[in-house]
């Protein structure tokens, strides 16, 4: 057992869900007690979604404790097949029901005599594997099961589109600005003349997988997702895939130039001629995006040095972790992620870009390092930008877990040419928030906050600190000592104190709890 | 009592959305001041936590989980040592005045002993630890709170009852480990003495002492609530004391009250609305032997300031999906407003504890001259959207699941959630239940958008 108060990746079947609901017509149910259907909740809220969310519960209560389902499951399937006609049932377990150990295969099993839908158990472990991980595998189960089938019934289409296409691979509900994302990947493959062949699993029908294996290369936009769905489809159909995400300007003409290399391998007998990218890049880097412009201008000259600390899922902490450094000269003091199982991969792509690298799934930890640190922003999730809310440096959302508000109605995708512009505009504000709040706070700060003088023109070098109240903040709190720190100051030149002493720091401290 | 006749019950498929009743830390965890929440279960509840209760999670909160590892489920690990190194954690980090473990899905279908364990760790860590088993398997949403408050009424200490034949009163028996209020003040001894009623069930303070203050009106003195706004603060409980629910939730902590604790239960309608209100005041003052006094120009004062609001929703028609068994009070201060309610769903109906509630939702109906509503117990959500389809009710109080899709097919909601972390208590609070009914009511003049519903299905087909 241990003690947790927060967790960066959802359970399991969070993941299963997240895939199996953004096929089209596709019905998942979980073998759940009561209580457990909140993922429900969750994608009508953060994704303000329209239509029910296509997950039922097959619940586990007192009577299965004691009897097992026995047909309740199976019953629970064919209804919804009958009421919903859905195009497959993917029966998940949860923690629950992998506790209780029933042989869920078998109701699949029987449940697929009596009904029209395909079943399908998702294939997890829930004491092994996290949401993103479980997503991943679901992915590529339901990708393989459609595949063999349609193989079996010899009704797969393994002939090459006439022009390049692409799979994109990894899109799904409710991930972090994907919708946004995907848009802005259609545009990114489309303009250099890539067409998509398909989309999954956003959206996607299952009897359309068949025609999966017809583009003539995968994009994997995120390491979370897709990526064991794309090794399959590599080994099996000899489809090569592109894993890097066009997150910023390098990153995305590094994708783009890469993307030559499966179009040439067919470019010349199918279309009679060989690609080549580099126009385009330089074209876009210089007009659409704002990105690049950006870095050379004075504002962005203002930033060199600055201190940042970055933490996310893998895919979108080792981007922007390489924006902040090479496309903008900011100083990344550490870079870490919650993607355990990805760490390897994580280390290689931060090496020698940050001090200091992280990985780890404790929140407390995150937090400790970046108090120690108290660099000028922080780029993490919405765990970190409460961590900064606590000890006022300002946070930039660039990766799940996430709120509501990371679900704008605007586009804002990461991806691509526009995202580079998104991502500029996200860095920038958040320093430059930074820097409105830091200034202040030089002259005396806001006339808003709790302990305040109410001039401005008090002078900082006036106070000194005694030896034994400068020791006085380490028994403090990490989180909380520079806030401390400065309340006392500005306590101290209230009161027109020149020697911050231990008494002095208490008063202060009675004074702000008031 | 008589369950009246004419309400229909029915039960369906149990096929509902509702929130787990571990959710019930949220609300006792700022209601007990010096209490610290243990859940002890998987990361499924840890993260059904996490977001359920949005942003007070970055806030410290004093509840945390336990989580369970694959070590834990087949056994390789001891249960009592891991929970002792937890609470041990907690308790030289918070040092909280009693740790209540939750009991979740996983803890039983593992048949972790955690009673057995708690008395144990109880004596090593000094703490008092109280169990409460508030799962998915066997509870809903604010069922919960029903398991803990049933669990902490064994820690009240005994009240010291004097016999009616003047006999030698039995002696104070605390038990073991819980500490007897210490700083007493003169005032609450005095309080004490004059009255033996306790009420049960937990709301913000500020909606306790209005409740107090509403029967202090009447010579009643409430000598205690439980819970407490401290732990320690328990009120004491036995033979002779007077027990009375504030929620309709309560059915096991009122079993409990009854046959462990020898308390005399007062069965009242609960004080939702402004009759419900009247009604429990008039329920507890004939138990007392006191008339109450000035409760009808009281309540009809009520009535008259929420004029405006009831305007909006007068001969407008309801229909409660059911999640978190506030529903029959709500919908009988509904209809009394003069809503139609064509089905309430309930995930469980004790019509035991909340006789009084229905007999009083019967009258409510008679008085109105309104259908009376079809309760459905353990509701199946596909067909209750279904009837609702058919029904087309005004406003649907429903889940976070289900709005949204509902809103899009042009059925307002109201999220049912709100109604049990809003005040809703006591007569002056009326106007906070109908501030939530309206709401969507309200917003809807003015803007319609051309297509007759906004869900992405229906424009497709």
């Amino acid at each position: 057992m241990k003690l947790a108060y927060w967790m960066y990746a959802g359970p399991a079947h969070i993941g299963t869900l997240r895939v199996a609901s953004s096929f089209r017509n596709v019905h998942a149910i979980m073998h759940a007690p009561l209580g457990d259907d909140h993922f429900n909740v969750m994608r009508s809220m953060l994704e303000r979604e329209r239509d029910f969310t296509p997950v039922t519960a097959s619940v586990v209560d007192r009577h299965v404790l004691a009897r097992g389902s026995r047909d309740k499951v199976v019953n629970n399937i064919s209804r919804k097949d009958e009421e919903q006609r859905p195009d497959s049932i993917v029966l998940t377990p949860t923690c629950t029901s992998s506790i209780l150990q029933e042989d869920l295969q078998n109701f699949v099993d029987r449940a697929s005599l009596y009904s029209e839908s395909d079943v399908i158990l998702a294939d997890v472990n829930h004491y092994r594997v996290n949401e993103l991980q479980a997503s991943d595998k679901t992915l590529e189960q339901i990708v393989r099961h459609f595949l063999n089938k349609s193989r079996e019934e010899g009704i797969s289409n393994r002939s090459l589109t006439d022009t390049p296409s692409a799979n994109i691979i990894g899109i799904s509900t409710p991930g972090f600005h994907n919708q946004h994302d995907c848009r802005e990947l259609k545009r990114l493959l489309g303009e250099p003349g890539i067409s998509i062949n398909q989309i999954i699993p956003e959206g996607e029908l299952l009897r359309n997988l068949r025609d999966l294996p017809r583009a003539w290369f995968n994009v994997v936009p995120y390491r979370e997702m897709g990526l064991m769905a794309a090794t399959f489809l590599e080994k099996e159909y000899g489809m090569p895939y592109l894993s890097r995400p066009p997150i910023g300007i390098l990153n995305t003409a590094d994708f783009i130039s890469r993307i030559g290399k499966p179009v040439n391998l067919w470019a010349s007998a199918l279309l009679g001629k060989e690609v080549n990218y580099d126009f385009y890049i330089e074209n876009q880097t210089k007009f659409v995006s704002q990105a690049a412009w950006f870095s050379k201008s004075i504002d962005c000259q203002n930033l060199a040095g600055k201190e940042a600390a970055v933490s996310g899922d893998a895919t979108h902490a080792a981007s922007i972790t390489k924006i902040l450094v090479k496309e903008m000269g900011i100083r990344v003091s550490c870079s870490g992620t919650y993607c355990k199982h990805d760490a390897e991969r994580f280390n290689e792509q931060v090496q020698g870009l940050c001090d200091e690298v992280i990985i780890t799934e404790d929140h407390t930890e995150i937090g400790n390092i970046i108090a120690r640190i108290e660099p000028s922003a922080i780029f993490g999730t919405q765990m970190e930008r409460h961590i900064g809310k606590r000890i006022d440096i300002p946070c930039g959302v660039i990766s799940s877990p996430v709120h509501i508000q990371n679900f704008p109605s605007g586009y804002r995708p990461f991806l691509g040419y526009e995202g580079t512009n998104q991502i500029s505009d996200l860095i920038y504000n958040s320093f430059n928030l930074g820097m409105e709040d830091h200034s202040p706070d030089v002259f005396g700060g806001h006339d808003t906050k709790g302990v305040n003088t109410k001039s401005l023109s008090v002078d900082r070098i006036n106070i000194d600190w005694a030896p034994e109240a400068e020791l006085e903040p380490n028994k403090i709190p990490g989180f909380v000592r520079g806030k401390i720190r400065r309340n006392t100051e500005v306590f101290a030149k209230q009161n027109n104190i020149s020697e911050i002493t231990v008494d002095v720091m208490y008063a202060a401290k009675e004074k702000s709890s008031l | 009592m008589k369950i009246p006749e004419t309400l229909t019950f029915e039960c369906e498929t149990g096929n509902y959305h509702t929130f787990c009743p571990i959710s019930c830390v949220a609300r006792l965890y700022q209601k007990i001041e010096d209490s610290f929440f243990l859940v002890v279960g998987t990361k499924t509840c840890g993260y059904f936590l996490q977001n359920a209760l949005g942003v007070t999670i970055f806030a410290e909160p004093r509840y945390a989980m336990a989580e369970s590892e694959e070590g834990d489920i087949s056994a390789k690990l001891n249960d009592q040592e891991e929970l002792e190194k937890i609470c041990l954690q907690i308790k030289n980090d918070r040092n909280p005045s009693v740790i209540i473990w939750i009991g979740t899905c996983t803890t039983e279908i593992v048949k972790m002993d955690l009673e057995g364990i708690a008395p144990i760790l109880e004596k090593r860590l000094g703490i008092p630890i109280v169990v409460a088993r508030a799962n998915g398997l066997d509870y809903a949403f604010t069922q919960g709170e029903d398991t803990v408050l049933a669990a902490m009424a064994h820690r009240c200490p005994d009240y010291k009852h004097y016999g009616i034949d003047g006999g030698v009163p039995s002696e104070i028996k605390y038990s073991k480990i819980t500490i007897s209020p210490k700083n007493e003040s003169f005032y609450q001894k005095d309080k004490l003495a004059k009255s033996n009623l306790v009420l049960f069930g937990s709301l913000p303070s500020s909606v306790a002492s209005q409740l107090n203050l509403e029967l202090k009106r009447q010579s009643v003195f409430v000598s205690g609530w439980l819970p407490s706004q401290r732990y320690n603060e328990l009120p004491s409980l036995g033979e002779g004391i007077y027990v009375c629910g504030v929620n309709p939730f309560l059915s096991r902590t009122a079993t409990t009250l009854m046959r462990r604790r020898k308390c005399q239960l007062v069965g009242a309608p609960f004080p939702i609305g402004p009759d419900g209100t009247r009604a429990w005041i008039e329920k507890i003052c004939a138990i007392f032997n006191i008339k109450p006094e000035g409760l009808e120009e009281r309540e009809n004062q009520i009535w008259k300031n929420i004029k405006d609001y009831i305007k909006l929703i007068e001969g407008k028609s309801i229909f409660f999906m059911g999640d978190n068994l506030l529903e029959i009070s709500i919908a009988r201060f509904l209809i009394r407003c003069g809503m139609v309610v064509y089905e309430i769903g309930i995930p469980y109906m004790d019509r035991r504890y909340q006789a009084a509630e229905l007999l009083f939702l019967q009258q409510t109906c008679e008085k109105m001259k309104k259908p009376s509503p079809r309760i459905v117990e353990k509701p199946d959500n596909y067909s209750q959207v279904q009837r609702m389809h058919e029904l087309k009710p005004h406003l649907a109080i429903t889940g976070m699941a289900h709005a949204n899709p509902l809103e899009a097919r042009n059925i307002d909601t109201k999220w049912s959630v709100e109604f049990t972390f809003a005040q809703i208590h006591g007569s002056s609070n009326a106007r906070d239940i109908l501030e939530l009914v309206t709401r969507p009511l309200r917003r809807k003049s003015g803007f319609t958008p051309n297509s007759r519903s906004l869900s992405k299905q229906m424009l497709e087909s």
